[in-house]
C-alpha cells in the first residue's frame, strides 16, 4: 500500500502565490518555465514555494502523508520540518542548475506519458445488437502527487442491471481513495440486490459453495486491490448484507436506487471507522486500517441502468453531462453539487449541524475548520471522532501513528463532532437521446477548465471520431486539387483527436496543454510533464476522467417504448 | 474467365447490335516497390503461357503509354495490351436482349420471396408477382444472395458480405482523355484509375473498409449511401500523387456503390449441396464485369452437362460450410479481404480475421509450445513450432517471395521425422464412418471408389471417389473397421463436397448410416523410425512390422484410454502412425506420447514439415495437385484402380479408354537444379513447366526438400503439338526425354523431371562421422 515517501505536497499559501506565478509567465510563450525558475526576481517567490514545500518533506516521510492541498499548513509542522532544509537546497541546486536550460519531450514521450494509465471499455456487441444504453467508457488518469491519491473504478453489476463507475479523490494519502475504490462498489451492488439474491449468497457463504459473481471489473493494470485486506471488506461487507436480510420486512423488492446509493455510501464509511477503532491482530492490517481511516477521500460515482442514471456525490469531484443540441452545439448539464465552501447550502448545512457558537469557527478561509477543502469525505475520521477516541486510538494503535505529529494534532474549535459525513447527495437524472456522454472527474479536472470546455472537448472528439458533419460536393465546382487540401486540413485538425484513442486523455491533453486560445501547445505540454516530482503538485492536481459514452439509439428506443 | 469474359463482349455489340461501350484500351498494372514487381513477373508468365499478351515494361515507356501518370517512384509495371472497357449497363442490356431474342423471359421489377422446394429438388420460385415453376434456380442476388439463401425452408448458406465501395467520377479534362487511354491500376497506392467520358473515374480498395448491410437492410436504403468524402481522402491523395495534373479537375461526384465480398477473396458458383437445381453464382469480390462472362459460361455448363469443363473447385460453393455463415464473422473477414485484393499477394498467407473458430483440444497446449497456425475449413492447424529462444519477424514484415524465417525451424522438425519422431496434430481431416445392417455400406462404396475395398478387415485402402469422366471428386484413405462399416478419411475442406456426393450417390436408408465423425476424434500423426518404440512403450499390443504392417487399422489402447484407432500410415510416406483417439483421451494421449517419446527425441511439428515431407514423395494432395478433371490414370496411381474387382463403379469406362488410349497429361515431379535457395524466388505453384523450351503446364504445387536439398515442384506436363497446339498423348518416354525449366517470375530455372518419388529417400541413412555430442540432448 502506499507508504508515501519522498517529498510531495504544498501547503495553500504556497499553492496561491505559484499559481498567479505561472499564469503570469504563460502568456509570454517565450519565457520557458526553467530559466524563470532562476529568474533573480522571482527566485523569491520560489523561495518561499520550497520553504513551504519541504516544511512537509518530513511529515510525508513519517507515516501519514498530510500534506495535500487541502490541509493548511499548521504552525507546529514548521519546527518538525526545519532539519530538512539543507537538504532541499543540496536537491534544488543539483536538480536544476545542472540541467540544460532547454528540455523538451519529444511528441512520443508526451504521449507515453499521457497515455501510460489509459483505459477503454467497449460493452461487448454481438452480431450487431446491443442492448446497453451504455456503449463503453474511456478512462485515464494523470498524477500529480508521488504516488497518485487519485483512484478510479468501473464494474458491471451481474445480478442486477447496469453499470457503475466511479472517481475518489484521496488527500492526506491514498489508502482511503484506495479502500473506496476497492469496495464501494461491493457496498452498492449488495445495496441493490433482492432479498432471495441476498439469501442465496449467504446460503453459498454459509454452505461453501461457490459464490454468485456480484460485479464484473474493467480495470487498468495499474488499478489493483488490496490482496492482504481482502479478507477483513469481506468480512465486513458480509456483515452488511446479513443486516440487510435481517432488516427485510419482506414488503417489496422494488429497490430505490438513491436509497440503495446512501446506504452504501454510510455503510462503508462507518465500517472503515469501525475497522479502525477495533484493530486487526494482524500488525499490517492493523496499520493499515488506520492508515484509511485516518486519509480521507471524496468520490463521485455514477450508475447507469437503462434510461435511469443516478449521481451520487461526496466531495467536489463532479460529474457532468455532455448533451447535443440540435444544432450540433454542445452544452454541459452539471449531475452534482461540489460540496465545498462555494456551496451556499453546504455552509449552511454545517452551520445547522453545530451550535451557533462555532458559526464562525465551522467554515474558516473556505475551509472546515480551516483546514478541510471538501465538506463531506469518506475517512478523515479526525473530523469524525470524539477527542476521546482519537487519543484512545491513537495510544493504542502502533508506534508510527503514535510518533506522527498530524495524527495527534486535533483539529482547532473541535467541539461538536462529527463535522464530516460521507453521505453523498444523489441526482437522478433520466437520460435522452441527446444526453451524448458522460464525465466524471476530480477537481484536478475542473480547477483547469471550464466546465462548458470540457464538454465541448470531449463532445467535438467523441463525433469526430465516428460522426464527423460529412462534406458534398452537390452541384458546386469543385477541383480535386481544392478537394484534397479541404480534406487534408481536415484531417490536420482531426490530428490531435486522432493521437488520442481515448476521450480522457485527449481531455487532460487539452487540460495540462492548453493554451490562451484553447488549443494544445505540445512546448507546454512538454513542459508540464517533465517538471519533477516535486514541482509537478504546484501546478496542477492528480487528474482522474472517465468519459461514459452512451447509446442514442437504445435511449431513443428506451423512450419510444413509454 | 476474364479471357473468356472479353471475347464475349468484344462480340456481343456484333450479335446483338447494341453497343456494350466495348473499347480496348489495354491496362497498366503499376509496381512501386521490388515485391511488386515480382508478384507482377509472375502474373506475366502465367498470362504469356495462356494465350494472353502481355509484358513487364519499365517505368519510362510507362510514360509514354499514358500521358498524365507520375513515373518517378515505380519500380516497373506490366502491360496488358488486350484488356478493354465496357460499360456495364450496356453489357446487361446486350445479353438480356440477346437472350430475349432466344425466348427468355424476363420480368423487370419483381422481386422473389423464396424459391420452392421439394423433396430436396427446386420447383419452383415464389415471387411478389406470383409463382414460376422452374427445375433450376440461379441465385444472382448479388449482395442479397445471403439473404434470398436464408428465405428457403431449407436455408442455403451462402457466405457473402458487402461493403461500401467509392469510386469518382469527375467532369471531362481541358483536352479530354483519348478514349483509348489504357486503363492503370496502382494496387501499392489501392486505386485504380480509368478513362471515363473524358475525365476520369477512380476508386480503390482502402485500409479500412465500411461493411454494411450486416443485419441484411432493406434493399432501396442502397440509393440512399451517402458520399463519405473522408473515408476517401487516402484514395484521393494517392490518386493526385499518382497524376498530379488532375488538381484542377472539376469533380463530377463520388458513388458510393456497394460491392459483396466472400471470406476468401473468390467468388461462389455452383450447386447447392443440400437442394438439387439451386444454382449459385454471387459474391464477385468487385470484379463482377470481367469474371461475369467466363463464370456465366462456366454456370452454363455446369447446369446443362452437370460439371463445368474447368476445375472450378476454388469458387464452388461447396467449399464453405454452414461454418462460415456467421455475420459476425463475415463481417470481420470483409474487412481483411477486401484491403486485400491490392495488397501483395505472396506465399502462404492465412487470413487473419475469423480465425480459432474450430481447434483440435490440444490447441492450447500446442500453442503455449510455440505453435504457429493457419487455418483451413476454419480449422486451426500448427504450421510450426517456433522455439522458446527464437524470434521470428512479425507478420508484415514476414512477406516474401525468397526464403522465409522459419526455413531453419521447419528444417529441424523434417530433420527430426526423419531420424527420430515427430507428433502432428492433423485433427481437422475429414472424417466419415459408412455402417450398414448387411453389405449395403462395401456395396455402394465398390461403386463409388476406385479401388478394392472388399479388403480383410483390419486394412486401409488408398482410393479415389471419381467422377463419370475418371477424375478426382475427393482422395482419400478408407480403413475396413468390420464387415459392414468403414472409416473414411478425406482431406479437410472435402467436409461439405464429399458428404453432398456420398449422399447423392447412395442409397441412405436405415440398413445404410453415413455419419460425419470429424469432430469426434482428435488426431494425432506420430511420424518417424522410432513411432514404433514410442507406440509399443504405451500399448501392451505388439506393433512390430510383423503383427502391424503398414496400412493396417487396429483399435487398441495407448496409455489408459481404450478404443483408440491406430492406423500405420502418415499421409508422408515417412513410417509412422495415425490415431484417431476419441476427444475426451486426447490431451491424455498426447501427454502420454510426449512423455514417453522423450527419450527418442520427440517433438511436435507443424503441417510445414509435413508438406516437404509428403512433396518429395511425391504424394500428391486433393485440392491442390488433383482436381475433379485429374484422373489417377494422370498421376501415375494405376495401382489404386482395380478395374477387375468384378464390379463397375463410377468413372470406369472413363478410365477405361483412357488406359486405351493413353493420357493426355501426367502429373510428375520436378527437382529443381541450378536453384540458389538462399538468393533465388521460391517457386509456389502456377509457375509455368517448360519442356525442350516449349510450354508443357504449370506447377501445383512446391516444397523445399531438406534431404534433397533442392526445391521440389510437382505439377502436370502436356504435350502440345507444336504446330496446332493441340494436345497429344503424354507417354512415359515423353516425360523422361525431355529437358525441363520452371519459370519463377520471368527466370527460369533447369528442372529434373521424375515420375517416382527419389529411391534414395526411403533409404536415407545417417553416416556414422555425422553424429555430434548435441544429437544426444532432449529435444
Amino acid at each position: 500500500m502506499c507508504v508515501c515517501p519522498g517529498p510531495r505536497r504544498i501547503g495553500i499559501p504556497v499553492r496561491s502565490s505559484s499559481l498567479p506565478l505561472f499564469s503570469d509567465a504563460m502568456p509570454a510563450p517565450t519565457q520557458l518555465f526553467f530559466p524563470l525558475i532562476r529568474n533573480c526576481e522571482l527566485s523569491r517567490i520560489y523561495g518561499t514555494a520550497c520553504y513551504c514545500h519541504h516544511r512537509h518533506l518530513c511529515c510525508s516521510s513519517s507515516y501519514i502523508p498530510q500534506s495535500h492541498l487541502r490541509y493548511t499548513p499548521h504552525p507546529a509542522y514548521a519546527t518538525f520540518c526545519r532539519s530538512k532544509e539543507n537538504w532541499w537546497q543540496y536537491t534544488q541546486g543539483r536538480r536544476y542548475a545542472s540541467t540544460p536550460q532547454k528540455f523538451y519531450l519529444t511528441p512520443p514521450q508526451v504521449n507515453s506519458i499521457l497515455k501510460a494509465n489509459e483505459y477503454s471499455f467497449k460493452v461487448p456487441e454481438f452480431d450487431g445488437k446491443n442492448v446497453s444504453s451504455v456503449l463503453g467508457f474511456d478512462s485515464n488518469q494523470l498524477p500529480a502527487n508521488a504516488p497518485i491519491e487519485d483512484r478510479r473504478s468501473a464494474a458491471t453489476c451481474l445480478q442486477t442491471r447496469g453499470m457503475l463507475l466511479g472517481v475518489f479523490d484521496g488527500h492526506a494519502g491514498c489508502a482511503c481513495s484506495q479502500a473506496v475504490s476497492e469496495r464501494l462498489f461491493y457496498y452498492i451492488a449488495v445495496s441493490l440486490l433482492p432479498h432471495e439474491t441476498l439469501l442465496e449468497i449467504e446460503n453459498a457463504v454459509e454452505s461453501g459453495r461457490a459464490l454468485l459473481p456480484i460485479l464484473q471489473w474493467h480495470k487498468h493494470p495499474n488499478d489493483y486491490f488490496s490482496k492482504e485486506a481482502s479478507k477483513l471488506y469481506f468480512n465486513s461487507l458480509r456483515t452488511y448484507w446479513q443486516e440487510l436480510i435481517d432488516l427485510n420486512t419482506g414488503e417489496s423488492d422494488d429497490i430505490d436506487v438513491k436509497e440503495a446509493l446512501i446506504n452504501a455510501f454510510k455503510r462503508l464509511d462507518n465500517d472503515i471507522s469501525l475497522e479502525a477503532q477495533v484493530g486487526d491482530p494482524n500488525s499490517f492490517l492493523n496499520y493499515l486500517v488506520l492508515r484509511v481511516a485516518f486519509s480521507g477521500a471524496t468520490a463521485c460515482v455514477a450508475h447507469v441502468d437503462g434510461v435511469n442514471l443516478h449521481v451520487a456525490n461526496t466531495g467536489d469531484s463532479r460529474a457532468m453531462l455532455g448533451v447535443q443540441e440540435e444544432d450540433g452545439s454542445w452544452s454541459a448539464v452539471t449531475l452534482s453539487n461540489d460540496h465545498n465552501a462555494q456551496n451556499e447550502s453546504e455552509l449552511e448545512r454545517l452551520k445547522l449541524e453545530h451550535p451557533k457558537n462555532e458559526a464562525k469557527s465551522v467554515v474558516k478561509q473556505d475551509r472546515l475548520l480551516g483546514l478541510l477543502m471538501p465538506f463531506r469525505a469518506f475517512g478523515d475520521v479526525k473530523f469524525k471522532w470524539s477527542i476521546d477516541l482519537q487519543k484512545r486510538v491513537i495510544e493504542s494503535g502502533p508506534d508510527q501513528l503514535n510518533d506522527n505529529e498530524y495524527t495527534k494534532f486535533i483539529p482547532p474549535n473541535y467541539h461538536t463532532p462529527p463535522y464530516l459525513t460521507a453521505e453523498p447527495e444523489v441526482i437522478y437524472h433520466r437520460l435522452r437521446p441527446q444526453d451524448k456522454f458522460l464525465i466524471l472527474a476530480t477537481d484536478g479536472l475542473w480547477e483547469t477548465m471550464h466546465r462548458q470546455d470540457v464538454v465541448r472537448i470531449v463532445g467535438e472528439y467523441l463525433t469526430g471520431m465516428h460522426h464527423q458533419q460529412p462534406i458534398a460536393v452537390g452541384g458546386y465546382k469543385v477541383t480535386l486539387g481544392q478537394m484534397h487540401g479541404l480534406l487534408t486540413e481536415r484531417r490536420a485538425k482531426m490530428s490531435s483527436v486522432f493521437e488520442d484513442q481515448n476521450a480522457a486523455t485527449h481531455l487532460i491533453r487539452h487540460a495540462v496543454g492548453n493554451n490562451e486560445f484553447g488549443t494544445v501547445d505540445h512546448e507546454r505540454l512538454s513542459k508540464m510533464l517533465s517538471l519533477p516530482e516535486e514541482l509537478a503538485r504546484m501546478y496542477r492536481d492528480d487528474i482522474t476522467i472517465i468519459v461514459v459514452q452512451f447509446n442514442s439509439h437504445v435511449v431513443g428506443a428506451y423512450q419510444n417504448q413509454e | 474467365m476474364a479471357d473468356y469474359s472479353n471475347k464475349l463482349y468484344q462480340q456481343l455489340e456484333q450479335e446483338t447490335g447494341i453497343q456494350t461501350g466495348y473499347i480496348r484500351t489495354g491496362s497498366i498494372f503499376l509496381a512501386q516497390t521490388q515485391d511488386r514487381l515480382i508478384s507482377l513477373k509472375r502474373i506475366n508468365s502465367r498470362l504469356n503461357v495462356i494465350g494472353i499478351p502481355s509484358e513487364i515494361i519499365s517505368p519510362k515507356k510507362v510514360a509514354e503509354l499514358h500521358p498524365l501518370l507520375n513515373v518517378h517512384d515505380l519500380a516497373g509495371a506490366m502491360h496488358v495490351p488486350e484488356d478493354a472497357v465496357v460499360s456495364s449497363a450496356d453489357v446487361a442490356l446486350a445479353l438480356a436482349s440477346a437472350a430475349s431474342q432466344n425466348g427468355v423471359q424476363i420480368y423487370d421489377r419483381t422481386s422473389v420471396v423464396h424459391v420452392l422446394i421439394k423433396k430436396g429438388e427446386v420447383t419452383g420460385v415464389e415471387t411478389d408477382k406470383g409463382q414460376i415453376e422452374c427445375q433450376y434456380f440461379v441465385n444472382c442476388a448479388g449482395q442479397w444472395a445471403y439473404e434470398l439463401g436464408l428465405s428457403n425452408e431449407e436455408p442455403i448458406s451462402i457466405p457473402l458480405h458487402a461493403c461500401e465501395h467509392f469510386y469518382l467520377l469527375t467532369r471531362p479534362l481541358e483536352t479530354p482523355l483519348q478514349s483509348n487511354t489504357p486503363n492503370i491500376v496502382d494496387a501499392d497506392g489501392r486505386i485504380y484509375i480509368r478513362n471515363w467520358q473524358g475525365g476520369i473515374l477512380s476508386g480503390g480498395f482502402e485500409k479500412t473498409p465500411k461493411p454494411i448491410f450486416t443485419e441484411g437492410k432493406n434493399q432501396l436504403e442502397i440509393h440512399n449511401l451517402q458520399e463519405d468524402w473522408d473515408h476517401f481522402e487516402p484514395l484521393l491523395s494517392s490518386l493526385l500523387r499518382r497524376m498530379p495534373d488532375l488538381e484542377t479537375l472539376e469533380i463530377m461526384k463520388l458513388v458510393n456503390c456497394p460491392e459483396t465480398f466472400t471470406p476468401d477473396m473468390r467468388c461462389i458458383m455452383g450447386e447447392s449441396p443440400a437442394v438439387k437445381g439451386y444454382f449459385v453464382l454471387a459474391g464477385m469480390n468487385s470484379a463482377g464485369l470481367s469474371f461475369g462472362g467466363g463464370a456465366g459460361r462456366y454456370l452454363a455448363e455446369w447446369m446443362v452437362h452437370g460439371y463445368p469443363s474447368e476445375n472450378v473447385w476454388e469458387l464452388d460453393l461447396k467449399r464453405f460450410g454452414a461454418l462460415q455463415s456467421s455475420r459476425t464473422f463475415l463481417r470481420h473477414r470483409v474487412m481483411e479481404v477486401m484491403p486485400l485484393l491490392y495488397e501483395l499477394k505472396v506465399p502462404r498467407w492465412d487470413f487473419q480475421t475469423g480465425r480459432q473458430l474450430r481447434t483440435s483440444p490440444l490447441y492450447d497446449r500446442l500453442d503455449a509450445q510455440g505453435a504457429r497456425w493457419m487455418e483451413k475449413h476454419g480449422f486451426e492447424r500448427p504450421k510450426y513450432f517456433v522455439p522458446p529462444d527464437k524470434d521470428l519477424l512479425a507478420l508484415e514484415q514476414s512477406k516474401t517471395f525468397y526464403k522465409p524465417d522459419w526455413f531453419d525451424i521447419v528444417e529441424s522438425e523434417v530433420k527430426c521425422c526423419k531420424e527420430a519422431v515427430c507428433v502432428i496434430d492433423m485433427s481437422s481431416f475429414t472424417k466419415f464412418e459408412i455402417t450398414s445392417t448387411g453389405d449395403q455400406a462395401l456395396e455402394s462404396l465398390q461403386y463409388l471408389f476406385s479401388n478394392d475395398l472388399d479388403v480383410p478387415v483390419g486394412h486401409i485402402v488408398h482410393t479415389g471417389m471419381l467422377n463419370e469422366g475418371g477424375g478426382y471428386e475427393n482422395d482419400c484413405s478408407i480403413a475396413r473397421l468390420n464387415k459392414r462399416s468403414f472409416f473414411m478419411i478425406s482431406p479437410t475442406d472435402q467436409q461439405v463436397h464429399s458428404w453432398a456426393w456420398l449422399k447423392k450417390h447412395m442409397q441412405l436408408d436405415s440398413n445404410l448410416l453415413l455419419e460425419d465423425v470429424t469432430w469426434k476424434y482428435t488426431a494425432l500423426n506420430l511420424i518417424g523410425p522410432r513411432a514404433v518404440d514410442v507406440l509399443s512403450e504405451l500399448s501392451y499390443a505388439p506393433i512390430t512390422p510383423d503383427h502391424f504392417p503398414s496400412l493396417f487399422c487396429k483399435e487398441m489402447s495407448v496409455g489408459y484410454a481404450n478404443g483408440i484407432r491406430v492406423m500405420s500410415m502418415t499421409h508422408t510416406g515417412e513410417p509412422g502412425f495415425m490415431l484417431y483417439i476419441p476427444i475426451e483421451y486426447a490431451l491424455h494421449v498426447y501427454n502420454e506420447v510426449m512423455s514417453v517419446g522423450q527419450k527418442y527425441g520427440i517433438r511436435n511439428a507443424g503441417y510445414y514439415a509435413l508438406r516437404s515431407l509428403r512433396i518429395e514423395k511425391f504424394f500428391a494432395f486433393w485440392g491442390q495437385d488433383l482436381n475433379t478433371l485429374t484422373t489417377p490414370l494422370e498421376c501415375g496411381r494405376e495401382s489404386r484402380v482395380k478395374f477387375e474387382k468384378g464390379l463397375d463403379f463410377i468413372g470406369r469406362d472413363a478410365l477405361l479408354q483412357q488406359r486405351q488410349h493413353g493420357v493426355y497429361k501426367r502429373l510428375a515431379m520436378f527437382v529443381l537444379d541450378d536453384h540458389d535457395t538462399d538468393l533465388d524466388l521460391w517457386p509456389w505453384w502456377g509457375e509455368p513447366i517448360y519442356r525442350n523450351g516449349l510450354y508443357a503446364g504449370k506447377t501445383t504445387s512446391s516444397a523445399y526438400s531438406y534431404t534433397l536439398e533442392r526445391h521440389v515442384c510437382l505439377g502436370f506436363v502436356h504435350n502440345f503439338s507444336e504446330d496446332t497446339g493441340e494436345e497429344q498423348v503424354v507417354t512415359a518416354d515423353f516425360i523422361n526425354r525431355g529437358e525441363y525449366e520452371i519459370d519463377i517470375a520471368g527466370q527460369r530455372f533447369q528442372a529434373k523431371a521424375r515420375l517416382y518419388p527419389v529411391a534414395s529417400l526411403y533409404t536415407h541413412k545417417r553416416r556414422k562421422e555425422d553424429v555430434e555430442l548435441s544429437d544426444l540432448h532432449g529435444k
